[in-house]
């Protein structure tokens, strides 16, 4: 069982050395980072790295093999989690707006009492997310995107410490994964919220990063972008060569000659392509 | 026969006319059973063959009412509903279980009206649980013929359908690429599925009649991928189980508390499930090499994986 | 129509469709198709063993109900159909059926369980019934808040701190409580219309959920009320009436649903694609 007790730091999150096993396979070797308040983290991998692993162990919902996970700070931890894969009844009888309110006391017993101050913050997130427009509609009926805003409101109506993302930019054009992200750093940076977003893409982050895990192979590495994104500290991890090239900008990592296969037996997913628009 | 038999058959067991019935049916509907029912669990529609099962009370019920033997209402009303479900797209998981649900509880419903009626007018008490419970030891000789017609039929149309089915149930992308027909194949199958359940309804009842289908056949697949093992080995344990369900009932007659014997159909349903918790047992070999999470409630099944000898992939 | 044993069948009854309506609300919400099918089937061994040994039906159904809400729990698979648990279920059946087969009262009684029997309810079964129905409503009162989000989203209601293990076992046991006091009015073979059918429909005349609640009740009182006035006109069962009434109810609310032209309202502002694209699965139904 992951200890998940308040350490002395004033970290919001330390993950340390944690290790997940699954047969013979290690799914996680080592990772070890840690997350200020505030700070905006990118967890960078292909799929099938094991980023959705670790958001598990640090829910808690996968103890880990080895190593711990620590949440730091006063008051109670709180996180907010925005799933990458959730499935939504089109018949489900609930509106966005009912969604976005459970935010705030879905952990209380009862039935909601409607109160002024309840429905003026659940106006306030809709507006940050800007969902007016829909928020009366069926949570079912909404689009991908227009949902995901909704679990986005959902998630930070309750100003937790920390944001939890899983992928949330994986199925969106490169337009709209911009939007997002420049939506949720607006928000957070006002609350002061720390984020940790998973991605297997890393382009649309650069601008907004303070902080990248980037995990291969089931290891990782953690700093700033300037500091893990280069050619040495990635081939490293990827444990065979890889190129790292700056292109106006924007970040293009490429495999070296001839494909490898990391732990996992699938092939890593190369090259990733960022876009310049 | 012989004394040492006699501990296990009670006395007059080779004698009775309802038994070599019971023993030769139950074994003709185990076979079908067994090789539908394989296909059924590799397809994931063994809710399909449930759902066939219970309407079968509704068609039951009516054919008791009109004065006509019930496989003639299991058969008719079987396939009537398979007919809907293909034609509303039996496929699409979302909804699929609600409104099969509430189908199926209008039918029932049905079902209770026609009872009623019986018991009222008919005078016929005792239709409820031939129904829903079976009656392999009241078949008559005159209805044998029809179910050895329609298992023929079954077996026939399975073995037509061998391997196109095999491929599309495997995968439909690959069948369809190949130019076969996914959704007639499909639409066989459930036509099959729909008189499989009606013959092991009047075995051993409709709401026990997955039992029988699923069963052995899931069992079989614990054992083995290769799906003409696993639908031979479905079929012996189908026949056993019945044979076994069959001797057990008729000793029966004797045991506490005495009258009128334990029903076959008990006594099938338990070894089904027991010798499925055995097979249990013999798939632990398997599992040490599989690299299943136990963390991840959220994975659909995993596909049935085969070992598809002949078939390329 | 109103007086003597008819005055419990109406309060039994009353209170049976309540119950049915607030569970079944969630039973729909949660997709739990399968348990509503399968703990039936386990608590018909109940009531027959009790029948056998001179047990109170009642609990009869409650324990066997509970043992088969605690088995699908286990488990694990969230009400997923299962074959053992299937095949468990389907023995259970057959265990009741030999039960029945040893008493002198095979046919009717076989019958009564599994179609129900309004009109034979005793006056001394009206409170135990009533408190199981007080207890089930309570609990779901209580428990609203973390069940409506973890059934949901159950990953987002586990980093709000709500087990979705702990919810789900919980409700099963609420449905095993509510199966086992609707049983003797419906039957085994017709509670999942009662329970399925009202919410059913009312989730397609309101966008809400405490109002999609209520009107789950207001349905299932009505098919509930409507059955047993025409059981008693006609003498046909009640659970011939249950069943077709859910069934039309469910078809008026398809229809509504169809045919409601303000089904989607508001356009999103992001060029992102629809839902049900690649980034949903569905989830176990």
């Amino acid at each position: 069982m992951s200890d998940a007790g308040t350490s002395v730091s004033e970290n919001i999150l330390e993950v340390q050395e944690v290790d997940v096993r699954l047969s013979a396979r290690k799914i996680l070797d080592g990772v070890s980072f840690k997350i200020a308040p505030g700070e905006f983290t990118g967890l960078i991998g292909s799929n099938g790295a094991g980023k959705t692993t670790l958001f598990r162990v640090i829910l808690g919902l996968q103890a880990p093999s080895a190593g711990s996970v620590y949440f730091g700070g006063p008051g109670e931890r709180s996180i907010g989690y925005v799933p990458q894969k959730f499935l939504l009844d089109p018949d489900l009888p609930m509106r966005a707006r009912d969604l976005v309110g459970l935010g705030l006391d879905a952990h209380r017993l009862g039935v909601p009492r409607p109160s002024r101050t309840r429905s003026a913050r659940v106006e306030e997130m809709l507006d940050a997310v800007d969902a007016r427009g829909f928020a009366d509609t069926r949570v079912g009926r909404l689009s991908g995107g227009e949902q995901q805003r909704i679990l986005i409101a959902h998630a930070l109506i309750g100003r937790p410490r920390l944001l939890l993302l899983d992928e949330p930019l994986a199925n969106l054009d490169l337009r709209s994964a911009h939007e997002v992200v420049a939506l949720l750093a607006r928000i957070t940076r006002e609350q002061g919220i720390a984020v940790l977003i998973s991605a297997h893409e890393i382009n649309p982050l650069l601008g907004v990063m303070d902080r990248i895990v980037y995990l291969a192979g089931g290891r990782a590495a953690s700093g700033s972008t300037e500091e893990v994104v280069r050619a040495d500290v990635l081939s490293e991890l990827y444990g065979h060569h890889v190129d790292v090239l700056n292109v106006h900008g924007r970040v293009l990592i490429v495999a070296g000659a001839g494909e490898d296969s990391d732990l996992t037996g699938h092939e890593v997913a190369f090259p990733q392509v960022g876009v310049v628009s | 026969m012989s004394h040492f038999l006699t501990p296990i058959f009670a006395p007059g067991f080779f004698d009775s006319e309802a038994v070599r019935i019971a023993i030769g049916v139950g074994a003709l509907v185990a076979v079908v059973t067994g090789v539908v029912g394989v296909f059924t669990v590799l397809r994931g529609q063994s809710f399909a063959g449930e759902a066939l099962g219970d309407i079968g009370t509704t068609g039951g019920s009516g054919a008791f009412l009109l004065g006509v033997g019930p496989l003639w209402g299991f058969v008719a009303i079987n396939v009537v509903a398979a007919a809907a479900m293909e034609l509303i797209g039996i496929q699409r998981p979302r909804g699929r279980d609600l409104a099969t649900g509430i189908v199926l509880g209008a039918g029932i419903g049905l079902a209770a009206l026609f009872l009623y009626l019986d018991t009222t007018y008919n005078n016929t008490t005792g239709a409820a649980v031939t129904i829903l419970f079976g009656s392999v030891f009241a078949i008559s000789s005159s209805t044998v013929p029809l179910i050895a017609g329609l298992s023929l039929l079954v077996l026939a149309l399975m073995l037509t359908l061998y391997r196109p089915l095999l491929l599309s149930s495997v995968s439909a992308e690959m069948a369809a690429a190949r130019g076969i027909p996914v959704r007639l194949i499909g639409a066989c199958y459930l036509l099959a599925l729909a008189l499989a359940t009606a013959l092991a309804a009047i075995t051993i009842g409709t709401i026990l009649s997955t039992a029988l289908l699923v069963g052995p056949a899931a069992s079989a697949l614990r054992l083995t991928k290769r799906p003409l093992a696993a639908m031979l080995t479905a079929v012996g344990i189908g026949v056993a189980v019945m044979w076994a369900g069959i001797v057990l009932a008729y000793d029966s007659y004797d045991w506490p508390p005495a009258g009128h014997g334990w029903p076959v159909s008990f006594f099938v349903v338990t070894l089904v499930f027991v010798l499925y918790l055995l097979s249990g047992l013999g798939e632990l070999r398997n599992r040490r090499r599989s690299t299943a999470t136990p963390d991840t409630p959220e994975m659909p099944p995993a596909p049935v994986s085969l070992m598809v000898s002949g078939v390329e992939s | 129509m109103f007086s003597g044993f008819m005055v419990n069948a109406w309060t039994v009854a009353s209170i049976v469709a309540v119950v049915a309506g607030i569970v079944g609300f969630f039973t729909v919400l949660r997709g739990s198709a399968f348990a509503a099918h399968a703990i039936p089937n386990g608590s018909f061994a109940g009531a027959a063993g009790a029948s056998l040994i001179g047990v109170s039906t009642l609990l009869g159904l409650g324990v066997f109900a509970l043992a088969g809400a605690l088995t699908i729990g286990l488990l694990g698979r969230r009400g997923r159909h299962d074959v053992a648990t299937a095949l468990a279920l389907v023995m259970m059946l057959g265990l009741g059926a030999l039960f029945l087969s040893f008493s002198e009262e095979y046919a009717p009684a076989v019958y009564s369980l599994l179609f129900g029997e309004v009109l034979g309810i005793a006056s001394n079964e009206i409170v135990p019934t009533a408190i199981l129905g007080l207890l089930c409503i309570a609990a779901i009162a209580v428990l609203y808040r973390p069940l409506m989000l973890s059934s949901v989203l159950p990953e987002v209601g586990e980093a709000h701190g709500i087990s979705r293990f702990r919810m789900e076992m919980l409700f099963l046991v609420v449905l095993a409580l509510a199966t086992a006091m609707t049983v003797p009015v419906v039957g085994t073979l017709l509670i999942f219309s009662l329970m399925i059918g009202a919410p059913a429909a009312a989730r397609s005349f309101t966008d809400r959920p405490l109002p999609a609640m209520a009107l789950s009740v207001a349905f299932a009182l009505a098919i509930m009320w409507i059955a047993i006035a025409a059981s008693y006109e006609t003498n046909y069962p009640v659970g011939f009436f249950v069943g077709m009434i859910s069934a039309a109810a469910y078809g008026l609310g398809r229809g509504w649903a169809a045919w409601d032209p303000g089904r989607r309202r508001g356009t999103g502002t992001s060029g992102t694609t629809p839902a049900a694209s690649a980034t949903t699965t569905p989830l176990p139904s």
